[in-house]
């Protein structure tokens, strides 16, 4: 008799593709978010026209051939303004992604495998950071230190690295909670009992065997983190107190736009709807990630 | 529950404790200096700059400061705008009642609008309306508040010229008119942070009752041929409510954010847009006792959480 066919499980990569390829809105904002992120990086390369050119024939126009996203009130084009400030915008949320990630996966592994008093007391400075009023304490320590790091890495710069380390700062708390649940379960699991017995380092025992089994959650969490870090940079830049004017993030254009909207709302609807849609594609991909690797389903 | 809110009482103290110990040393590795603006006066001698920085105790350690400025943050000695001229404590006592009034509606409205929202689609997971409420919540928490406000003034005030998008504490009207002037103007900066909150809280509230709803005492319930209505109402949406409660607490962090944004953009006189015009007048006296002053609240609000809880659940023991 032949012997039955046996149907090869497909691989954990390939399952968790197919899952994720089940959320349809998932897949849609990934094209999305990628057709964003290819414009941005890209952009310049097609659009050759410079962001300060200042043209007084043209202020507050509407799209129009030459400037299909219009113009701004020195007559800038806005094209190449959304492209430039795309690229500092999509930056600073995935800089500060990985920030807030780094750490909350340092504190959270720090405190999920220690068993005595540093556990219970970096959970007690997790709680009080997320008892902290995020975008007061952001605009403070922005308002104080604004001018020293302008000095020390240049305006640009200066304010970059300040966004991305406060923001990052401010937000790796999430992260260092499920990371922490997740060690506080799988330490105790026979696998990493094998390790152990085989004689597996404290540290081989948590790179090697507890972190990639806990970073399915994580995951999800850092995307999530991108949207958060885009939305609280436009919200800085909003407010005034972000970019500097000659760098034109999207929320600092609608700073700029907001005075103008009765005649040019063209202005504030374009840079709006960038955030808007990077946002959201980012939510729903973190959505079809939750999906995809949840352990639990299978399929 | 004396006991109960004791203990509470005895924890919020060091959390505050941490905050402030956080905001002072914000402050104090914060460059620049109080008395620069006297450094590059030609007026004012070195000699007795010195001694204005050492009558202040700019000089001590630094512990020494800390103790001295949670001393008189505590005893409600803020300090003196720079700017409005007036003692801080009185500015911003000016204008906590008309950011309560706009946090404190818009609240009351996202949960008007998620409660029964969240609990139709939990009750019914995987509907057609579930799936709705659901794509809709996120486009709800995508958009960010200073968009939707500015997309209001779009189309609300500039299009069909229905709103003012100017927030007036003096309105030239008295009477009814004038409770129906502040109405109309309270629409646009309430409903913005309202949908936005309305589309987590939706959320938080269709997961909560999806955890209710699969309970053994609600089979019961329907099992006993109560009408569904009567169910739903009495058995699920009570207890679902627990956890939605407390959550709506700890989200004050999120809500002050977005009063921040939105008392801006409507120039609402409250707290918020206070912090922003200090901000960028320089006015460092306020900004730190607007910081502080958003802490605390968010501490108390905490303490709120954690006390509704235990009385509501009487799982929780006290």
């Amino acid at each position: 008799m032949a012997p039955a066919r046996v149907r090869v499980p497909a691989s954990p990569m390939r399952q968790t593709w197919r899952r994720f390829a089940r959320h349809r809105l998932a897949v849609a904002s990934a094209c999305l978010l990628a057709i964003l992120m290819l414009g941005v990086i890209l952009g310049p390369l097609l659009w050759r026209v410079r962001i300060d050119d200042i043209d007084f024939a043209a202020t507050l126009q509407g799209p129009s051939a030459a400037h299909p996203f219009g113009t701004d009130d020195l007559g800038q084009d806005l094209l190449a303004r959304m492209i430039y400030g795309g690229r500092i915008s999509l930056a600073v949320g995935f800089a500060a992604m990985l920030v807030a990630t780094l750490v909350g996966i340092v504190v959270g592994s720090v405190a999920g495998m220690s068993r005595r008093l540093v556990d219970p007391a970096l959970m007690w400075v997790t709680d009080l950071f997320l008892s902290l009023p995020q975008l007061p304490l952001l605009l403070l320590i922005i308002y104080l230190f604004r001018d020293r790091l302008k000095a020390l890495f240049g305006v640009e710069g200066g304010i970059f690295v300040m966004i991305v380390a406060v923001i990052g700062g401010l937000r790796w708390m999430p992260v260092a909670r499920l990371v922490r649940a997740q060690f506080l379960s799988l330490r105790e699991k026979e696998f990493v009992e094998a390790a152990r017995a085989l004689g597996a380092s404290r540290w081989e025992q948590v790179v090697g065997h507890i972190l990639p089994n806990a970073l399915g959650p994580v995951i999800v969490a850092s995307t999530i983190e991108v949207s958060a870090a885009i939305i609280a940079e436009s919200t800085l830049s909003f407010l005034g107190l972000g970019f500097p004017p000659d760098i034109p993030t999207w929320g600092r254009i609608l700073f700029d736009a907001k005075d103008h909207l009765d005649v040019a709302p063209h202005w504030a609807l374009f840079a709006g709807a960038a955030i808007f849609l990077t946002v959201l594609s980012i939510n729903f991909i973190g959505d079809g990630l939750r999906d995809a690797l949840d352990p639990r389903r299978i399929g | 529950m004396a006991g109960f809110l004791l203990r509470r009482l005895l924890i919020a103290v060091p959390s505050l404790l941490g905050i402030s110990l956080i905001l002072f040393t914000v402050l104090a590795l914060a460059p620049g200096d109080p008395f620069s603006e006297m450094a590059t006066n030609p007026n004012v001698p070195p000699e007795v700059r010195e001694s204005l920085r050492a009558s202040f105790g700019l000089n001590d350690p630094i512990l020494v400061r800390y103790l001295r400025w949670m001393a008189a943050m505590a005893r409600g000695d803020w300090g003196f705008s720079f700017a409005s001229r007036i003692n801080v404590d009185t500015l911003i006592l000016q204008r906590v009642p008309t950011t309560i009034l706009v946090i404190g509606s818009s609240q009351v409205v996202a949960l008007l609008i998620a409660v029964p929202i969240g609990l139709y689609a939990g009750i019914r997971p995987y509907s057609l309306l579930d799936q709705v409420a659901n794509t809709l919540a996120f486009v709800g928490f995508s958009l960010p508040t200073f968009f939707t406000g500015i997309l209001f003034i779009l189309v609300f005030s500039i299009h069909l010229g229905w709103l003012p998008f100017v927030y007036q504490t003096d309105l030239a009207a008295s009477g009814w008119r004038w409770w129906w002037e502040g109405f109309r103007q309270a629409i646009m900066p309430v409903s913005v942070l309202a949908l936005f909150q309305a589309a987590s809280y939706t959320r938080y509230v269709r997961a909560a009752v999806l955890d209710v709803a699969r309970l053994d005492y609600v089979r019961t319930a329907q099992a006993k041929g109560l009408n569904p209505r009567s169910v739903t109402l009495r058995h699920i949406a009570r207890n679902a409510m627990i956890p939605v409660v407390t959550l709506v607490a700890l989200q004050m962090p999120i809500v002050f954010g977005g009063a921040i944004v939105t008392e801006q953009i409507f120039r609402v006189p409250g707290v918020g847009s206070l912090l922003i015009t200090a901000m960028l007048a320089n006015d460092t006296p306020v900004v730190m006792a607007v910081t502080f002053v958003f802490a605390c609240l968010v501490v108390l609000f905490n303490l709120v959480a954690d006390l509704l809880y235990g009385w509501l659940d009487p799982r929780i023991s006290f």
